[in-house]
């Protein structure tokens, strides 16, 4: 079974607009959004839900306020700040424990709490596994985690051969957990200052866990001269770009439609991406 | 005045409404708290005058000492460290520096050192004070830079801060404690599902937002209608221009070469300050 994630450093440079197509023009896989606090693939498939799972990522305390003699010793420990007086700022907090292990009085307690859900939908596509992370949580990378683990299992029952990772933007957490142990990452910048940038970054963190990349560079022609920086750089780093996508406004008008550009156009865009895919999948092999 | 400039959605163009905001203004300082991938430098060209190392601790186990017991082990809600037979494992990309282990070791075998996770960057541009965070790479946790960013807060002046995008947890870490957020968000449906989760994250922080439209023409109308159904103010529209994605993709801040812009910015700012109270 082949793993392959698609991220890119710099936010909104088209990931899921390249994913949602590639999920079109795979064959026997599986699709995973591991964008767990913003994601979006789900609005370009009609998904119908399998299965729904609570996803409990952290812990939150809570202080027995009939028990508290404020000794002020939790305040004291907490390095979050977390702690004034003796209430918890739930925001801050980050469930550690210290607190109610500092707690003399036995006041405080680690509550488990609900970070959010996973879900298991299917799409004429394919099975895909998404996530919703509740408002304001952490663990990101677990929840990624979790998506990834369900992902793989559903490719074992169905004999599926490839797991399709939509990652976030970032080089942060989920998108470590994204990115661990998968064959494959291609990163998808786009020619502005930012979008170069943000590669180097990206790039290292792949290099970082050694983990195979390509490079696509959407919207190319919104500057030819940023493209070919990009295109010079990744050659004296001896990464291969895969493939130069032109801006077209379809793109967004099949995101409108909710649709995958692939499915929506035949113009060059979508070829262009059918092509890259079929490069994407000669690389795998 | 302490503004933050968030989304949900990556790439609506948070980066661009602080940096000109930011040029716009006087005595302001802008802080990059998007310290994943950090753009605002990009942009402002600041001269930079120091760098600061920004460590967490984490634990350190004196082999003699250790009995293999596994407390910390137990204690450790991030699941950093492991016991073995005759070794405890640390993984310090998990560990979140709460120095719970060395409270819990029965043996004092644990102490806790400092290892660095990111830097802090200060410096000027122009007239604005410029402080940048930026998380080493392969590190996970971008919360402890984004905090050690906002310890450079000066009340006296008015203060920008560029968060990641994104709703978790440096998001919330980016624009907790700030008097105002503004949303930038795009006309589409991507733009319009993830600005109504950002939504959501600054209801349950209560802080008081407004939104920007970028690229105002590509898409559709639904931003305008949810905005118009939810009582959010629209507080600039920006129309798809291709000049501006021009401007932006070498580097530059639009008000630079479009200085008609300005007033708009001062006139956004002027809407913020009246929203605030």
């Amino acid at each position: 079974m082949k793993q392959i994630t698609v991220v890119s450093g710099k936010g909104g440079t088209g990931k899921t607009t390249i994913a949602a197509s590639f999920a079109a023009l795979a064959h026997n896989h599986v699709i995973a959004d591991c964008d767990v606090d913003a994601p979006d693939l789900h609005l370009l498939f009609e998904t119908c839900l399998k299965e729904k799972e609570e996803f409990r990522g952290s812990k939150e305390a809570v202080v027995d306020e009939e028990k508290c003699i404020d000794c002020g010793r939790c305040e004291k420990a907490c390095k979050f700040g977390a702690i004034d007086g003796h209430t918890i700022d739930p925001i801050l907090c980050e469930g550690c424990g210290v607190c109610a292990y500092v707690c003399p009085e036995n006041a405080i307690m680690l509550r488990k709490k609900i970070s959010g859900y996973a879900f298991i939908s299917e799409t004429k596509y394919g099975p895909m596994i998404h996530a919703m992370l509740n408002i304001a949580e952490e663990a990101s990378g677990k929840l990624v985690a979790l998506v990834r683990n369900k992902a793989r299992k559903i490719a074992e029952e169905q004999g599926r051969e490839l797991i399709l990772i939509d990652g976030p933007p970032g080089i942060g957490c989920p998108v470590i957990a994204s990115l661990t142990g998968v064959d494959m990452a291609l990163i998808v910048t786009e020619p502005t200052m930012s979008g170069l940038y943000d590669l180097e970054r990206i790039l290292e963190l792949t290099h970082y866990f050694g983990i195979v990349s390509l490079v696509c560079i959407n919207k190319y022609d919104i500057n030819k001269e940023n493209t070919n920086q990009i295109i010079e750089f990744c050659q004296r780093n001896g990464v291969n770009v895969i493939s130069k996508i032109p801006y077209d406004p379809i793109v967004t008008e099949a995101m409108v439609a909710g649709k995958p550009v692939v499915e929506f156009s035949d113009g060059k865009v979508s070829r262009d991406i059918g092509e890259m895919w079929d490069n994407v999948m000669y690389a795998l092999k | 005045m302490i503004i933050s400039i968030a989304s949900g959605k990556g790439g609506t163009g948070k980066t661009t409404i602080a940096t000109n905001m930011a040029l716009s203004l006087k005595n302001v300082q802008l802080l990059d708290c998007d310290v994943e991938e950090p753009n605002a430098h990009i942009f402002l060209k600041p001269e930079i005058k120091q760098q600061i190392s920004v460590y967490t601790s984490v634990p350190k186990i004196d082999e003699t000492r250790c009995d293999y017991c596994g407390k910390c082990a137990e204690f450790c809600e991030f699941n950093a460290l492991v016991a073995l037979k005759n070794k405890i494992m640390v993984f310090l990309e998990l560990c979140h520096g709460c120095g719970g282990c060395p409270i819990v070791c029965p043996k004092n075998a644990i102490t806790e050192e400092d290892k660095e996770v990111g830097v802090v960057k200060k410096g000027v541009a122009g007239d604005i004070e410029f402080i940048c965070g930026e998380l080493n790479i392969g590190e996970p946790m971008a919360v402890p830079v984004i905090r050690r960013v906002k310890n450079e807060i000066d009340d006296d002046k008015t203060v920008i801060i560029d968060a990641s995008p994104g709703t978790s947890c440096s998001v919330v870490a980016a624009v907790h404690g700030t008097d105002y957020c503004i949303l930038v968000t795009e006309p589409t449906p991507f733009g319009l599902h993830d600005l109504k989760l950002a939504v959501e994250v600054l209801k349950k922080l209560g802080i008081p937002f407004g939104v920007i439209i970028n690229r105002e023409g590509i898409g559709d109308q639904n931003v305008q209608g949810y905005c118009k159904e939810e009582g959010v103010p629209i507080l600039l529209t920006i129309p798809m221009d291709r000049r501006i994605a021009e401007v932006y993709s070498r580097g530059v801040p639009f008000i630079l070469e479009m200085p008609e812009w300005k007033e708009k910015f001062l006139e956004l700012f002027d809407k913020v300050q009246s929203m605030r109270s």
